[in-house]
């Protein structure tokens, strides 16, 4: 194991009881890198996470992190992590910047240190008007701010983010990305969980994509997007019934097909419409849009994300 | 992972669980410390001189002076048992706050020693005050009762593991209820604070033996009167040892809800 690796599973299983959310899946996360677990809702990204940092054990293989075994060396392992769960846990009988000093406490900071890196941590997250107020009274995007302001106040050299943004507006989303993103260039090594595709391309620089339980693909969001599905893909909509005809029109292309359209990924969007539209098959109306991770996952599983 | 293990903790992880209850309950305790004090002036008050109207001696005391220290202890156990039943239950079941803990370098096992210590604190407040209350009534009769302010930690800290042991187990804030109806009322009114057990029907004894309550009662009542001797050190054995394995039992079984 070198330096260079920050988190190393393999062939890692978690088991509740009769069901298996994580099916022996393997990966490295460098350090100095934000490390994406793409995927729909109940893939196992989230049982990926907790054992990561310890909440749930591992059932069947091995899982290091900052060179430690999480079975054997967790507390080591946690003092030099910062965790956002998915699930806001902050504490709600104390206000914004208790909820920082007694979270500092815990990594052994205390007083005027715990206090100057609270301050510090509230202006980065820009949270310094609402210093002395109650938890409850933050919005959803000011509380996923705090929550990620304590998840640094130990200085972590890993930080781990389960869903992010779940559940924010976009200027919230766009602001704690930005705050990431910052992270980031000062060195922070960021492991994520998302379900969203935008947030992977925007925020990752590797990620894995999983669904019930496994790694299907990985890559950069570039390759991935490259290698998988091409530059473009044309959304075409056509009339009640017309879907064969236009899928025989596109021949070779690689298709996807949908309830409501047919996917068409290609490398020359223009062309490829010139000649369905020459062929004369039905054609409700067409989207050239560059592809994205989503297609990415919708051309491995044949469904989308959200689904 | 073993069922059962014999825990092992870093102090100053204890301590930062116990100081975040702190910070909760400076916010607070003007508000909460004056029921601590005048419910047992309440108690003093209408038992001490109403039903001491009628019973002039009991075991050669008056009856005030008898029920003082019984007193002293169920308030050891009232303000450690609230703080590791509905609390703890909520911090550990609505807040997710033990969730939030430990994701820190604070593990399971000094999540409940910190609420443990916690709860002792509160059960020393809650004791402590009354004892003061006591001393202008003139119950307390002799130097050696003081020696009842740590027996009441050891109180407070036996039924801390008690209540949270049923925490651990418990599945709904309902149940707590049977807790103390169950458990903790009828310790209080056959635990031998209100009348000498000996008067009572021999099951009755029976039963009032098995409850922790009584002795911690009879504890510190026999500090109150320095009447030393085996049977004290009986008493201070159960408080010891129930304390003990509930400790094992509550931290353990904690472990077992919150760890997966």
């Amino acid at each position: 194991m070198t330096d260079e690796i920050a988190i190393r599973g393999t062939n890692v299983v978690k088991r509740y009881k009769e069901f298996t959310a994580v099916a022996a899946i393997s990966f490295d996360v460098r350090r100095g890198e934000c490390f994406g677990f793409l995927g729909p809702n109940g893939a196992g990204k989230t049982s990926t996470m907790k054992m990561i940092y310890g909440a749930v054990g591992v059932t069947e293989g091995s899982l290091t992190v900052l060179g430690r075994d999480v079975g054997s060396d967790l507390r080591e392992i946690k003092r030099r992590l910062g965790v956002v769960p998915q699930e806001d846990n902050l504490d709600t009988e104390i206000s914004v910047v208790e909820n920082l000093v007694v979270f500092a406490r815990y990594f052994g900071i205390a007083g005027a240190e715990a206090r100057r890196r609270a301050d510090e941590l509230l202006r980065f997250f820009q949270l310094d008007e609402k210093r002395d107020q109650k938890v409850e009274w933050l919005s959803g995007g000011m509380k996923r701010r705090l929550l990620t302001a304590r998840a640094l106040v130990g200085r972590p050299d890993l930080v781990i983010l389960d869903e992010p943004t779940v559940g924010l507006d976009p200027a919230a989303r766009h602001l704690l990305w930005e705050k990431l993103r910052q992270l980031r260039r000062e060195g922070a090594t960021l492991v994520l969980t998302t379900h969203y595709m935008d947030e992977a391309e925007r925020l990752c620089d590797r990620l894995v994509v999983m669904d019930k339980g496994k790694i299907i693909t990985e890559g950069t969001p570039a390759d991935l997007v490259r290698d998988k599905v091409g530059k473009e893909v044309l959304e075409l909509t056509v009339p009640e019934g017309g879907q064969d005809e236009l899928v025989r029109a596109l021949g070779a292309e690689q298709i996807e097909r949908l309830p409501d359209m047919v996917l068409c990924y290609t490398d020359d969007g223009e062309g490829t419409l010139h000649r369905v539209r020459a062929s004369g098959a039905p054609l409700e109306s067409a989207r050239l849009r560059r592809a994205t991770l989503e297609d990415v996952f919708l051309r491995l599983t044949g469904r989308r994300l959200g689904d | 992972m073993s069922i059962f293990r014999i825990p092992r903790f870093e102090w100053s992880m204890a301590a930062a669980v116990w100081l975040r209850n702190l910070t909760v309950y400076k916010k607070t305790y003007k508000l909460n410390i004056l029921p601590n004090f005048f419910e047992p002036v309440f108690f003093l008050l209408s038992m001490g001189f109403g039903v001491g109207a009628y019973i002039k001696n009991v075991d050669g005391q008056s009856y005030l002076a008898y029920i003082a220290p019984g007193l002293l202890a169920s308030q050891a156990m009232m303000g450690a048992t609230y703080e590791v039943t509905y609390n703890c239950f909520v911090k550990m079941n609505f807040g997710r706050i033990y969730d939030a803990i430990m994701a820190t370098p604070v593990n399971v096992e000094e999540v409940a020693l910190g609420e443990i210590l916690w709860s002792v604190t509160r059960g020393i407040l809650y004791a402590w005050i009354f004892f003061v209350v006591l001393v202008p009534f003139g119950a307390v009769p002799t130097a050696t009762a003081l020696l009842a302010l740590p027996a009441s930690v050891l109180v407070a800290a036996m039924f801390a593991t008690i209540g949270l042991t049923f925490t651990a187990l418990c599945p709904s804030i309902e149940m707590y209820s049977y807790y103390f109806t169950i458990f903790v009322s009828p310790m209080f009114l056959f635990s031998g604070i209100f009348f000498p057990l000996s008067k009572m029907p021999p099951w009755v004894q029976g039963l009032a033996r098995v409850s922790p309550l009584y002795h911690a009662v009879e504890l510190c009542r026999g500090l109150f009167l320095g009447a030393w001797g085996w049977a004290l050190l009986g008493h201070l054995g159960v408080v010891l040892g129930v304390t003990a394995v509930c400790f094992l039992l509550a931290v353990n079984l904690i472990r077992r809800k919150l760890v997966h």
